[in-house]
């Protein structure tokens, strides 16, 4: 069996597993909800009193906030793995579990878990999402949707990464998560506002170094009309690139782990 | 041909200590922990090899090592002509491993869901799958529970699931770290059974680490002793009690009062009115001439020869060794 076919087998069983819970992952679901729409409602009241920032009106920032919102949604539901994986594959030793098996490490903790919760947020996203196309300048081209398909792939990639790259850290500290939590919720925050808004150096950094800039900002702004297609609409590639090098990261902490064996 | 060859198998950790005050997490020392020192051994085909060895002395290190989970700093080792960790997805799809203490289970799935996921992972064809899955249900008696969520077998119901879970893929060695921890003498009989079924009817080479010597006692026709890093002894069981505790018990009931007892060859270990017992070295007084002696002279009820318990064996083993027993 391939490894697309043994994910989805992975996956259907974690769907039953949760199913087991119906309560409980309705009641989250609705709680993810409620706790994000909220955050969306504080931008909308923001711009009622401020109208417009650096450029940029409501919708255009929604348009924004949902693609960040739906890429991370997605990318956290799937990748609950990473998330534990300080906690419940090394502190216990379980990880050890993992290397007994004839398949890669990354596919069988994508497997661990897939999130049904997290479509509290996804629905918010959507939500967001839509009030931006509705009150946006957004072209409703074709051209424009597969844009923004593509920088929503690119942000799960991106989201993937940066949240692999929390996993990793783990075969060093379990100490120091709080410090990868800044990057995965502060680059959501930070995404969901244009970057004309930041510092210089700061922006360069949402460019270059964890580029959420080339998963919202590039995008949205060509299918807005204030960039050109050439090169921006190919700026999510920036974000399977980053996914690439975190994946080389990860095989290097799996080596330490397997040479120090803790 | 050896089917695990193990040589000068070394593993020095280096552990980082926190220094002292409270920036102490920032002058970390490094200490050296040597876990393997040359360890050597290798096993044929089809044998059974028992592990045993105090906890620390390298026994989970050198399962790990084979297991393709931890990398030696130096030494060789391979298993069925690969190099575990070099060589690790293709190791592992020919072993199978069970820690007694982690389960490889979906705990809120019914255990029959768990065996089919984990014959997609090992890619076993249907076929073939079908075939192991009856035969395993049938040797462990599984049919009651292949339909109950993990989380609610008890320990010993779990053990025979998760040694099921670990043979679906038919590999030709399997490696038991600690299989009966924890559970009631029933369950510990049904493992053991089924272990000896794998290892004598089936060939399967069987690496068992344990901290209970009736295991060792049940299955192992060779015992590995692990202290230090080091092997300190390799062999049978009966070589391992000749070497530290070959003596004998006689136990005797008599049937009158006998005052003052003198037994030449014997020391006397416990008295309590008639019934007395004795220790002897059997090289020496053979029992059969012993006993022969004392009921001549003595009116015998009862008499009863019998070896060390294998528990005391291990401990005068470990005394020996300076091992720290648990």
């Amino acid at each position: 069996m391939n490894s697309l076919r043994l994910y989805g087998r992975y996956i259907a069983t974690s769907i039953r597993s949760q199913r087991q819970y119906p309560t409980s992952l309705i009641m989250t679901s609705i709680g993810a909800f409620a706790a994000t729409i909220t955050d969306f409602i504080g931008i909308w009241a923001l711009f009622a009193r401020f109208r417009r920032l650096e450029g940029w009106g409501f919708g255009e920032v929604a348009l924004l906030y949902g693609i960040v919102s739906v890429s991370f949604a997605l990318a956290d539901g799937l990748t609950r793995g990473f998330d534990v994986f300080g906690e419940q594959f090394v502190k216990t030793g379980d990880f050890d579990r993992l290397l007994v098996r004839p398949r890669s490490t990354v596919l069988q903790l994508l497997g661990y878990e897939l999130r049904l919760t997290r479509i509290g947020r996804l629905g918010q996203g959507i939500l967001a999402w839509g009030v931006g196309v509705h009150l946006s300048q957004m072209a409703g081209t074709a051209t424009s949707w597969a844009i923004l398909a593509f920088a929503v792939a690119g942000g799960i990639a991106l989201f993937g990464g940066i949240l692999l790259l929390q996993a990793t850290l783990a075969f060093w500290t379990v100490e120091s998560l709080e410090l990868a939590n800044t990057l995965t919720y502060g680059g959501v925050e930070a995404g969901q506002y244009p970057l004309d808004v930041y510092a210089r150096w700061f922006r360069d950094f949402l460019v270059y170094v964890v580029p959420i800039g080339c998963i919202s900002y590039f995008p949205v702004s060509v299918v807005l009309g204030r960039l050109p297609v050439m090169p921006y609409a190919f700026a999510p590639a920036l974000g399977v690139a980053f996914l690439a090098v975190a994946l080389r990261i990860w095989r290097f902490g799996v080596r330490r782990y397997t040479s120090t064996g803790s | 041909m050896s089917h695990i060859i193990v040589e000068d198998l070394t593993k020095t950790f280096r552990v980082a200590e926190r220094g002292d005050g409270p920036f102490g997490f920032l002058r970390r020392r490094k200490r050296e922990v040597h876990a393997l020192r040359s360890v050597s051994f290798s096993l044929r085909e089809g044998e059974l090899l028992g592990v045993i060895g105090p906890n620390g002395a390298g026994k989970s290190t050198t399962i790990k090592i084979l297991c393709g989970i931890l990398e030696p700093t130096s030494g060789r080792c391979e298993v069925g002509g690969l190099v575990p960790w070099r060589e690790r997805i293709r190791h592992v799809a020919r072993i199978g491993a069970v820690f007694g203490q982690r389960t490889q289970l979906w705990w809120d799935l019914p255990v029959a869901d768990s065996f089919a996921l984990l014959s997609d992972v090992y890619r076993v064809p249907p076929t073939e799958y079908r075939r192991a899955f009856d035969e395993l249900v049938a040797l462990l008696d599984l049919g009651r529970l292949l339909t109950t969520p993990v989380r609610q077998l008890s320990l010993g119901q779990r053990m025979r699931c998760e040694i099921a879970a670990s043979m679906l893929h038919s590999p030709r060695v399997l490696f038991l770290d600690e299989p009966t921890i924890g559970l009631d003498a029933v369950a510990k009989l049904a493992v053991r059974d089924f272990v000896r079924v794998l290892n004598r009817d089936r060939g399967v080479t069987v690496i068992l680490t344990t901290h209970d010597m009736h295991d060792v006692e049940a299955l192992a026709e060779r015992v590995i002793v692990i202290g230090h890093g080091q092997i300190l002894a390799d062999g049978t069981l009966a070589s391992l009690r000749q070497n530290v505790l070959g003596e004998r018990r006689l136990r005797i009931q008599f049937a009158e009062d006998v005052g003052d007892l003198a037994i030449p060859g014997t020391n006397l270990r416990q008295r309590s009115g008639r019934s007395v017992e004795l220790s002897f070295d059997p090289r020496e007084t053979p029992a059969h001439t012993l006993i022969a002696a004392i009921a001549a002279r003595y009116d015998v009820e009862d008499v009863h020869v019998d070896e060390p318990p294998v528990d005391e064996v291990v401990a005068r083993f470990y005394a020996r060794h300076e091992l720290e027993a648990r």
